[in-house]
């Protein structure tokens, strides 16, 4: 087989493989441009009468911007408050190892593992006795704690990487701990940070059991305008496609513009 | 990025100061709702309600029936005070009213409401004690659609009283799945709220009931079982595929796709159907009484969404004058007014069959309002019952049992089990709900 | 203590028996938190799974002795629906690592447009659970006017109707959608950080692909898979929501999984006594399957 044959026969399967994967997703936009009976027709329509109807519809009923912006500072915010956790535990973790250390990272990890809608009752009690229902205060602290060991996990495997010799040539330059994990640590992980916090915002931002339970209207995220929209009187696939569509735009936009970060970022501590 | 760690820092309080709650003078009601097509009227219209009460703000939560029910539930039993109204139906008015999670309303209603306007059987279904404890937005009970071209292309003619036998009949002469139309469609969807139903209705018509008076369960009755194998047959030899899935939502799509021949759902149906913006059959569907086997009674359901209000609501005055004006005739004559008569809120007030150009414009009004009547919550079945609620028994315990027991069919009608062991099964659940949760409203 | 002591410390091998201090210290908030979080329902849990609770019967409170215990015991669905958790977890967890190896390895050649593609196969990653439960159901697997019936037609076969036949494997197909782009993504990152020197040598020695694949590669994947196994099973272990959306657990308790079941027994019984039971056994099961899983891949995790 010639170079050139097997390139493009990888080429064929690599675009069949994309595109059969990518599907549902770009059969859903397609559908959001087309009018409810196309939606539901036995033979699909590729191409037939696209037109914003449906987004005009979606818009007219739900402020979508009051919904996309809770999420963006629910989702960014608990990253950040995350973020602010993990760092200083997956130093110690890394560099100031105990025989502690493991037991408390795999114990973190099983915190993760308890199903959150059994203990629904005591958190809705407690968020309403601390006036913390329908706030995006709770429910970034809700989310950063669900996200939390997952972050401090992979930051774990992340410093691990760094060599404990830079650190220590940046100490004897006088730099102070602050100063070594501000100026040294931070930028040469840096790969790895940005790619866990691309990883946490995107859990977050499909976090689907807080967001809904503990919000009403004013902290009320994404994932709450998809409730409004899903199964009301008649099935309306092509405004559910469209409300779904707008749901997933931005963080599917974030996703792949951080595609290469995510690729480069996510090596679990492989690289030797 | 990290050497502006001190800006992002200084971003992210900036960003949780923010999400501090802004106080203001004015009442801000918060509202929570389905996103039904009626209720999504009422959120548009009610700019009208803030323009006559400049003091009061709307906030709307609009969400899908079961997500609403949910987190309504938690906020009303936990006293979470997140909602000044509620949209609820014939199972939470008496019972939550009964708990004292909603307000009273019957004192708070002005002269010019005509709460007598108000049909009895949604009045009663709405009240526990004498007291009312939602004011109806909508009601419904249940049809028979079909359609008028096939019927007349195969030679068939709708009775004015259909019996299950005929809708058996005519199903099997219209089922053409090479054509892609189902002689039937029928709810399958596993729920209380869903295949239960319509379930429900047949067993009470097959003279079946869910208890005896001393509350022991009936479900492994010859009734039930006459009534079970009835329904199974329809929809596995005349139904769409996939049923096991379809609740109200996905017939309704079936049927103005004109993939059913038949359909026995919702009266709150024939306004979509009718209307051909929406409808492929608007021209041909007809309309007929809901099927009947042994006896009427209980034959046809009766449902409403209804606005209450939490008795931890903060502004009671504000919410009481709300839920008011939602269900008076005046906003169903605003309705009329933007949207014509057949979009108004069925099945509420007398007065709103007594409109002309309603009867006129809506050719299925009559029907409806006489369902509703026929139906009696307080006496719903052939044999005595120590309940009420004709499809959904005013009990705590129902939703479970409902849930338990449709899953169970479900699991029939797509041949996991065989209708005996279902039925069995489904006796044996029940009674093991009941044990727990008791028979006390 | 220092952290140069500590290295020293741990260079010569010694292992300290108690923690320093600016360890705990930098620990402490993250842990704290979490054990507040964890803990403190874990312990609710415990006393509503004594207790009599039902949010519709307020006033039946009281101590229950072990009737929840009894209660969530005989319930019929619960035996089915803890094996379905594990069969859920463990199918998508082989079927995300093989089909993901195998297009890792595919998007590790060089072939035109390649990163456009790997953009596309991202996709499913960003898609909310409800959204692409709802998309699978309604547009994919519908059996009247789904996409999949669709095709099944057009080839002269009868549309599979996949909620009614095959629940529990629609939703493994579901969750292994959404999963996969994240299996891709870590394992492609690990065959990447492969040296192509020892490729290169490898081929110079003659190894076929397969060959090159078991005794280069896969070895290789070792920290890449543990840590997908990982995140993975912490995630699916709760998943309810692509459940809820398009089965409802059913037919039966043919696709409920022990979160779902929970997810039942709260929100649509609110029986929070009996919740509490299913709660506690959930966190056992979680912990069995943890021991067993990543147990076995701890040494892949940290060194």
């Amino acid at each position: 087989m010639t170079p050139i044959l097997r390139k493009l026969l990888l080429t064929v399967l690599g675009w069949i493989v994309a595109l059969v994967i990518a599907f549902p997703v770009i059969w859903m936009v397609l559908t959001s441009f087309k009018s409810e009976t196309e939606a539901i027709s036995r033979v699909p329509h590729l191409f037939a009468h696209l037109s914003l109807t449906n987004y005009v519809a979606v818009q007219e009923r739900a402020k979508y911007l009051h919904f996309a912006w809770n999420s963006v500072i629910v989702s960014f915010g608990s990253t950040l408050l995350a973020l602010l956790l993990a760092i200083p535990a997956a130093y110690a973790m890394a560099f100031l190892p105990t025989p502690r250390t493991r037991g408390t990272l795999l114990w973190m990890l099983s915190t993760k593992m308890m199903p959150s809608v059994g203990v629904l009752v005591p958190v809705y009690l407690l968020f309403r006795d601390a006036g913390l229902l329908d706030t995006r205060v709770g429910l970034v602290l809700v989310d950063a704690l669900g996200i939390l060991p997952v972050v401090v996990w992979m930051l774990y495997t992340f410093f691990k990487e760094v060599p404990r010799e830079v650190l220590e040539a940046g100490r004897m330059d006088g730099a102070g701990p602050l100063r070594e994990v501000y100026n040294l640590l931070l930028p040469l992980s840096m790969p790895g940070i940005v790619s866990t916090s691309l990883l946490a915002v995107i859990l977050t931002w499909n976090e689907a059991f807080w967001s809904l339970t503990l919000t009403t209207s004013k902290a009320a995220p994404l994932t709450a305008f998809i409730a409004s929209f899903s199964s009301p009187e008649g099935l309306f696939y092509a405004k559910l496609s469209a409300a779904s569509t707008m749901a997933i735009a931005p963080i599917l936009v974030l996703g792949w513009a951080g595609q290469r970060q995510l690729v480069r970022g996510l090596t679990f501590g492989a690289v030797k | 990025m990290f050497r502006h760690l001190d800006r992002v820092l200084g971003a992210l309080l900036a960003a949780l100061y923010l999400c501090a709650p802004a106080t203001r003078a004015q009442t801000i009601l918060t509202i929570a709702t389905v996103n039904n097509g009626d209720m999504v009227v009422m959120q548009r219209l009610s700019a009208e309600f803030e323009r006559q009460h400049p003091d009061i703000k709307l906030d709307w939560v609009v969400l899908e029936e079961n997500i609403l029910r949910q987190k309504t539930t938690t906020d009303a039993a936990t006293h979470g005070g997140q909602y000044d109204v509620v949209t609820i139906g014939p199972l939470e008015a008496p019972i939550w009213g009964r708990r004292g999670w909603l307000l009273p309303l019957e004192g708070r209603l002005a002269p010019a409401y005509e709460v007598d306007d108000l049909l009895k059987p949604i009045r009663d279904a709405a009240s526990d004690r004498g007291h009312l404890y939602a004011l109806p937005f909508y009601a419904e009970s249940s049809l028979t659609y079909y359609r008028k071209d096939l019927f007349a292309a195969a030679g068939l003619h709708m009775p004015a009283q259909p019996t299950y036998q005929d809708i058996a009949r005519f199903a099997k002469a219209l089922h053409n799945p090479a054509k892609g139309t189902y002689g039937v469609c029928l709810r399958g969807k596993p729920g209380w709220g869903e295949n239960m139903a319509f379930v429900s209705t047949v067993v009470n018509t097959f003279g079946g009931r869910w208890f005896d008076e001393g509350w022991s369960p009936q479900l492994d009755s010859p009734e039930w079982h006459n009534a079970i194998s009835t329904y199974v047959d329809l929809l596995q030899k005349y139904g769409p595929p996939g049923s096991s899935s379809n609740g109200f939502n996905e017939s309704l799509t079936l049927f103005e796709n004109g993939r059913c021949g038949m359909w026995i759902d919702a009266t709150v149906a024939a306004g979509t159907l009718s209307d051909s913006k929406q409808s492929l059959v608007a021209n041909t569907v007809g309309f007929a009484p809901a099927p009947t086997a042994v006896t009427p009674r209980g034959a046809q359901w009766l449902w409403f969404w209804g606005l209450g209000v939490p008795s931890a609501t903060r502004h009671p005055e504000a919410a009481a004058a709300f839920v008011q004006w939602a269900t008076s005739k005046e906003y169903i004559r605003l309705v009329a007014d933007r949207y014509g008569w057949p979009a108004v809120p069925p099945g509420t007030r007398h007065s709103t069959y007594e409109q002309p150009q309603y009867l006129v414009s809506a050719p299925f009004a009559g029907l409806v309002y006489r369902s509703i009547l026929a139906a009696d919550p307080l006496s719903p079945t052939l044999k005595p019952v120590p309940y009420t609620g004709i499809q959904c028994i005013v009990l705590p315990a129902f939703p479970t049992i409902g849930n338990q027991v449709g899953q169970l069919i479900a699991a029939v009608l797509v041949g996991n089990m065989t209708l005996d062991d279902g039925l069995h099964k489904a006796q044996a659940a029940t009674q093991r709900v009941v044990q727990r949760m008791g028979v006390e409203r | 203590m220092t952290t140069a002591q500590a290295n020293t410390a741990e260079a010569l091998g010694l292992q300290q028996r108690s923690s320093s201090p600016r360890a705990r210290l930098l620990t402490l908030p993250a842990v704290v938190l979490l054990l507040l979080w964890s803990v403190l329902p874990l312990i609710v849990t415990l006393w509503f799974s004594f207790r009599r609770y039902n949010l519709m019967n307020p006033g039946h409170t009281g101590f229950d002795g072990l009737g929840n215990y009894r209660y969530l015991f005989s319930d019929p669905g619960l035996g089915m629906a803890v094996w379905n958790t594990v069969l859920l977890l463990g199918s998508v967890l082989v079927i995300t690592i093989g089909v993901g190896t195998l297009i890792a390895l595919l998007l590790d050649q060089e072939f035109y447009g390649r990163g456009f593609a790997r953009v596309l196969m991202l996709a499913p990653f960003f898609v909310m659970p409800t959204v692409s439960a709802l998309l699978w159901k309604n547009m994919m697997m519908h059996p009247d006017n789904g996409f999949l019936a669709f095709l099944m037609r057009s080839v002269g076969l009868k549309p599979i109707d996949w909620f009614a036949v095959a629940p529990l494997t629609s939703i493994i197909i579901i969750v292994s959608w959404e999963w996969l782009p994240f299996a891709v993504l870590t394992l492609l990152t690990a065959i990447q950080s492969l040296d192509a020197e020892r490729k290169e040598a490898a081929r110079m020695d003659g190894a076929g692909p397969i060959a090159m694949f078991r005794y280069i590669i896969w070895p290789h994947l070792g920290r890449a898979v543990a840590a997908t196994t990982m995140i993975e099973t912490i995630f699916i272990l709760g998943i309810f929501a692509e459940i809820y959306v398009t089965s409802s657990g059913g037919p039966g308790f043919a696709s409920t999984n022990l979160s779902f079941l929970i997810y039942r027994y709260v929100l649509m019984e609110y029986d929070i006594g009996g919740a509490a039971v299913a709660g506690l056994l959930a966190i056992v099961l979680a912990n069995v399957l943890a021991f067993f899983l990543l147990r076995s891949f701890a040494r892949n995790l940290d060194t």
